[in-house]
């Protein structure tokens, strides 16, 4: 086979979400960057569902963007609708929610990546990792591309998706290819297996797309998005991206609907048992959920906009893998749907991933320096969890070849954090969703304050420029001196006080209290109490507003889950060797032992999450490592 | 794990002698002083380090035992850290009392080996040891993990699992309303919920009660039944037992030694000690009986003393008197068909109990029916009403034998999930919207988890996904 050789830093594997970002990160920083896609043509392309955020999806898309990364700037670019979540519930739960103009989505993206300096986009699959042990230790030093090409390289990230030994299902139709009938890599799964690298087969789906001009929307509920639209990105001016939206529709399965499923789920190869990867629960099939569900005699289904270059719509809520004759059915009994024609059927596909076990919470292979990976790849699933863990690996990859210490975000950090703890620590049985519940502190982590979180560390690794940074500490500065007057100015019961309290059915006052208490009334706010506040500054901008009312109203509970990560971080920064040999500490039991090896946790913290890992052996291990630090 | 201020008995639980309860932790000095009463008005926060100080133990205006403390602040202590150790005199359950006392203001019971290890890691153990405490901490834990789960009686565990389940379903739904707003609705949600917790808050403070009525009515009341001789004690035991154990004559002093029993009282047991009667006396075994009468009172849960109410109180029964002390006690005035030389109001002003606890009856009136209220049987209703509301608040008749939980950690963790769920209740009150709920939920959750040993996981997440379908 013919042979030539390239020289760069880093290889990015795949121009998913996840490649995108991490390679985007790389260049940015630096270093001279090669991205592999099966085909330019799908770079940042969205084979699924057609949103961007959503409840805490928008938490993720918010950190991204606070480190510097590129996929909040982007949908803010090419959003069709766009909705901030439970606007009802507590700060903590609010989520941006856009509707994405796939097309755009894509097209954006990759017309970045091209002007991008430092980095090329190279056509090809690549089939191999080439390593060298140095120093003892398996170490990346190039890629190897099926037509032959050689990629030297100091670090590689591997960002393949659901490609790899990809297989899609439709009943009885199985087709050997990627997503959207893009050609799979079927070359590279064993070269990594060679390399000690393990494993496993996950699953997920999709539904179909139809021609819009066959949809009755007449039968269904319009669904619109937010008269005020909120940016993802904190340097996108929100005058700028105010605009007309495309409005989704909502309807749903009835009784007739289900009937059809049940009678042909034999034909269903999930049912079949023809699927051998392991699927999503929270984003069952309709044939899942009609199994799964039974009581329900009814689910929603949204109608929504793919693109403005485009007729297609897409049918949220009912993914599945059974036949096309099936498939044609069961959706032209919906309200609306029963003329409907489809462009594309809905599919099942199957992939091969790791168990991300494997991965240092830097996202590097625990055995093989400079390989890091990112994305459905690690065993998750959607573009936003995809997107965190990329833009990571692209940081960390950077950092370690320029000699910086890698960034490890810890739980009370951010949800990149949770997401990739989870992923690296703990074992999750299926593709991993990202879910406010998950964050034990998400009262601290919420999607308005991502800047305040991250901003200094996107600005320290260099992805966020000078004029983001400033504007970042004025914004900061502004919250806190605004928050220290509230709190200093003391209003007294005067008339005029006392009357403006009751025409906002507020308890007037006994004795003198301060702007700040009264802004944690429900009924006031920050807003509100501005008749008495006579010495408030001009033109405080309504991010700043947003902080304040928070901080103030929700001190209590802020302060109590503060004191909780007081102690959380107490036993993470309890530091483990990377060396220590656990399967030799004679007091843990067993399983300990082994779980221990397997994760080499970088903390006692994150040791004592293994499932597994008892407090008692948490115990032990805290006194083996003290006798260890003394001998 | 943490670095909470934990407490435990340093040493081991006996009748006799002085025990110590160790206090370690940032917190040791002010959770302790916050129970430490001085008269000259000390307070451990300001005191120098390693001072031994002169004291009582206060509960809720109460005094618990007369105790020295040690205040050792950190670093050259056992543990590294500030640690006091309260020097106990009372006894087991003075002991028993005062650690819980510390448990209810938030101090964490220490776990088994808990102190040597903040020891050892505080860098004052020798290495040598460092395998004899992992030893000690993974036997230990295995241990104290399968007896505190033994402990537990399969209604208490089946309840407590009910109630995980129930709060994990709550925190499920009200996950899935957040994660998928567009499909499950939240409205009217918090009422059900403060419903559902009214009830769950209930049921956990019987729980709680039934902690510190647990080892009484596991083990039974300590009784001791004291009064002059010839008061009518033994006749008053026979007719309880239903036997003549005591031998009764009209001649003073013919219950020579203390007679032991126990009686099963509807859902507790009485353990009887009659005692001889007190008095001033020459007879050398009878002295013994006494001083046997004294020591036994001392240790009693409950005194009952038997007044013959026929005759003026006398030197004997003001000796009786002081020393019932502050020992809960019911006084029976027998012969109170006769003339009345003690009236309730006399003893009512020389012990420090309500007259309710006063009874009149006679143990020779049952047979005129006009007295049928001096009955021994209708006294002996009486008795058991009275020791249900004096150790059982009452709430005798809601435990069922099985659900009673006897162990103090357990107590802790129940004592931390009702807190959890005040605060949930509190959270509704205030209007705050569902998500603020998760966190104290879940540390309920978790708590009632630690009891029957079962850890928190992914729970949420499965609930989640098995029981809600989540759409867009």
């Amino acid at each position: 086979m013919p042979e030539f050789r390239e020289k760069v830093d880093v290889c990015v594997v795949g121009a998913g979400h996840a490649g995108c970002e991490a390679a985007l990160a790389a260049a940015r920083l630096g270093l001279e960057t090669v991205i592999f896609t099966v085909s330019v043509d799908s770079i940042a392309m969205m084979p699924c569902n057609p949103h961007i955020g959503g409840s805490s999806k928008g938490h993720l898309v918010r950190e991204i963007d606070a480190l510097g990364g590129e996929m909040g700037k982007n949908i803010d670019r090419t959003f069709l609708q766009s909705k901030m979540l439970n606007v009802s519930k507590g700060p903590a739960v609010h989520s941006l929610r856009c509707q994405a103009d796939k097309q755009e989505y894509s097209r954006t993206m990759r017309l970045k990546m091209e002007m991008q300096d430092h980095l090329t986009i190279k056509q090809g699959e690549v089939v191999q990792i080439l390593t060298e042990e140095v120093k003892g230790k398996k170490t990346v030093t190039g890629v190897k591309i099926f037509t032959g090409g050689i990629y030297e390289c100091r670090a590689v990230i591997l960002c393949t998706g659901t490609y790899l030994n990809a297989r899609c299902l439709c009943g009885e139709a199985i087709t050997y290819t990627g997503p959207n009938g893009l050609m799979p890599s079927n070359h590279f799964s064993k070269s990594l297996e060679e390399i000690g690298i393990a494993l496993r087969r996950f699953k997920t789906g999709t539904p179909a797309r139809m021609d819009k001009r066959s949809i009755d929307f007449s039968k269904m509920t319009p669904q619109l998005g937010d008269e005020k639209v909120i940016p993802f990105s904190y340097s996108t001016n929100p005058r700028e991206i105010q605009k007309e939206q495309e409005p989704c529709y909502l309807t749903y399965t009835n009784e007739e609907t289900h009937q059809i499923i049940r009678e042909n789920l034999d034909r269903s190869p999930l049912f079949a048992g023809v699927i051998e990867g392991t699927g999503p629960r929270y984003c069952p099939s309709i044939e899942d959920k009609v199994v799964k569900f039974a009581e329900k005699n009814r689910h929603q289904v949204f109608i929504e906009p793919e693109s403005k270059y485009s007729n297609e719509m897409y049918v949220d809520g009912m993914s599945s893998s059974l036949p096309e004759d099936v498939q044609l059915a069961m959706y032209r009994t919906v309200p609306g749907l029963e003329h409907c024609k489809i462009v594309r059927n809905a599919y099942a596909i199957e992939y091969d991933c790791i168990a991300p076990g494997q991965l240092k919470l830097t996202l590097e292979f625990q055995h093989i320096s400079g390989l890091y990976s990112a994305g459905q790849f690690n065993g998750s699933s959607g573009y936003e969890e995809a997107a965190a863990q990329g833009l990571i690996a692209g940081i960390n990859a950077s950092m370690k070849l320029q000699g910086k210490p890698e960034i490890i975000l810890d739980r009370s950090q951010a949800y990149i954090g949770v997401l990739i703890d989870d992923l690296v620590t703990k074992e999750s049985p299926e593709p991993y969703r990202m879910m406010t519940s998950r964050a034990e502190y998400r009262l601290l982590l919420r999607q308005d304050n991502a800047d305040l979180r991250l901003r200094e560390i996107g600005y320290q690794v260099g992805l966020i420029s000078e004029e983001e940074h400033d504007a970042f500490l004025r914004k900061k500065e502004l919250i806190s001196s605004e928050i220290q007057r509230l709190k200093e100015t003391i209003i007294g019961g005067a008339k005029d006080v006392q009357e403006f309290l009751i025409s906002r059915e507020s308890t007037p006052l006994r004795t003198g209290t301060t702007l700040a208490d009264l802004i944690c009334r429900p009924e006031l706010s920050y807003e509100e109490v501005a008749p008495l506040d006579d010495k408030r500054p001009a033109n405080i901008p309504d991010d700043v507003i947003e902080q304040i009312n928070i901080a103030v109203k929700y001190e209590g509970y802020i302060e109590r889950q503060n004191r909780q990560v007081e102690q959380f971080k107490k036993l993470e920064t309890k530091l483990i060797p990377e060396d220590l040999d656990y399967m030799n500490i004679q007091n843990l039991r067993i399983e300990a032992r082994q779980k221990l090896a397997l994760h080499k946790p970088v903390s006692i913290g994150q040791a004592s999450r293994i499932s597994g890992v008892s407090p008692a052996d948490i115990s032990v291990l805290l006194i083996y490592l003290e006798k260890y630090r003394r001998q | 794990m943490d670095h909470a201020t934990i407490a435990g008995i340093a040493t081991a639980l006996s009748e006799s002698g002085i025990s110590i309860i160790r206090v370690s932790g940032e917190d040791a000095i002010s959770y302790v002083d916050q129970i430490f009463s001085s008269k000259r008005g000390i307070r451990l926060t300001d005191v120098a380090s390693h001072t031994i100080h002169y004291g009582t133990i206060i509960d809720r205006n109460m005094m618990l035992d007369e105790v020295l403390v040690s205040v050792m602040r950190a670093p050259r202590t056992y543990t590294t850290e500030d640690v006091v150790e309260i020097n106990c005199h009372g006894g087991p359950l003075i002991t028993q009392k005062i650690l819980k006392l510390l448990i209810s203001l938030g101090v964490q019971i220490a776990e088994p080996g808990e102190f040597t290890k903040r020891a050892f890691l505080g860098g004052r153990i020798d290495l040598s040891e460092a395998e004899a405490v992992m030893d000690l901490i993974s036997a230990k834990n295995d241990f104290a993990l399968k007896n505190s789960a033994a402990q537990l009686s399969g209604a208490v565990y089946r309840k407590i699992k009910a109630f995980r389940e129930k709060i994990l379903y709550q925190m499920a739904y009200i996950e899935s309303a957040l994660d998928d707003p567009e499909n499950y609705d939240l409205t009217g949600f918090p009422d059900q919920l403060h419903d559902l917790l009214e009830t769950l808050s209930a049921e956990l403070s019987l729980f709680i009660e039934s902690a510190d009525h647990g080892k009484i009515l596991k083990d039974g009341i300590s009784t001791c039944i004291l009064g002059k001789p010839n008061a009518g004690k033994s006749s008053f035991l026979n007719t309880l037992v239903g036997c003549d154990k005591a031998i009764v004559t009209d001649i003073a002093g013919t219950t020579r030694d203390a007679l032991e029993e126990t009686i099963q009282m509807g859902n507790f047991s009485l353990h009887l000690i009659d005692t001889a009667g007190i008095r001033d006396t020459e007879d050398v075994i009878e002295q013994m009986g006494v001083e046997k009468a004294t020591a036994f009172a001392k240790d009693a849960d409950l005194i009952i003393y038997m007044v013959d109410s026929s005759v003026p109180l006398d030197e004997s029964d003001r000796q009786i008197i002081s020393l019932i002390g502050k020992t809960p006690c019911i006084v029976l005035l027998n012969k109170s068909d006769l003339s009345q030389a003690v009236s309730k109001e006399e003893i009512a002003s020389l012990l420090p109990i309500p007259s309710s606890q006063i009874l009149p009856f006679s143990t020779v009136a049952s047979f005129t029916s006009e007295q049928k209220e001096l009955s021994i049987d209708a006294c002996i209703a009486q008795l058991k009403e009275l020791i249900d509301e004096m150790f059982f608040s009452g709430k005798l008749s809601s435990y069922n034998d099985e659900v009673v939980i006897t162990n103090l950690r357990q107590k802790n963790h129940l004592l931390n999930a009702a807190k959890s769920i005040n605060l949930v209740q509190e959270s509704i009150a205030q209007g705050l919207s569902e998500d603020f709920y998760s966190i104290d939920l879940m540390n309920a959750y978790a708590e009632l988890g630690f009891i029957i040993g079962e850890e928190v996981e992914d729970d949420l997440v499965n609930e989640i996904f098995s029981k809600f379908c989540m759409g867009k």
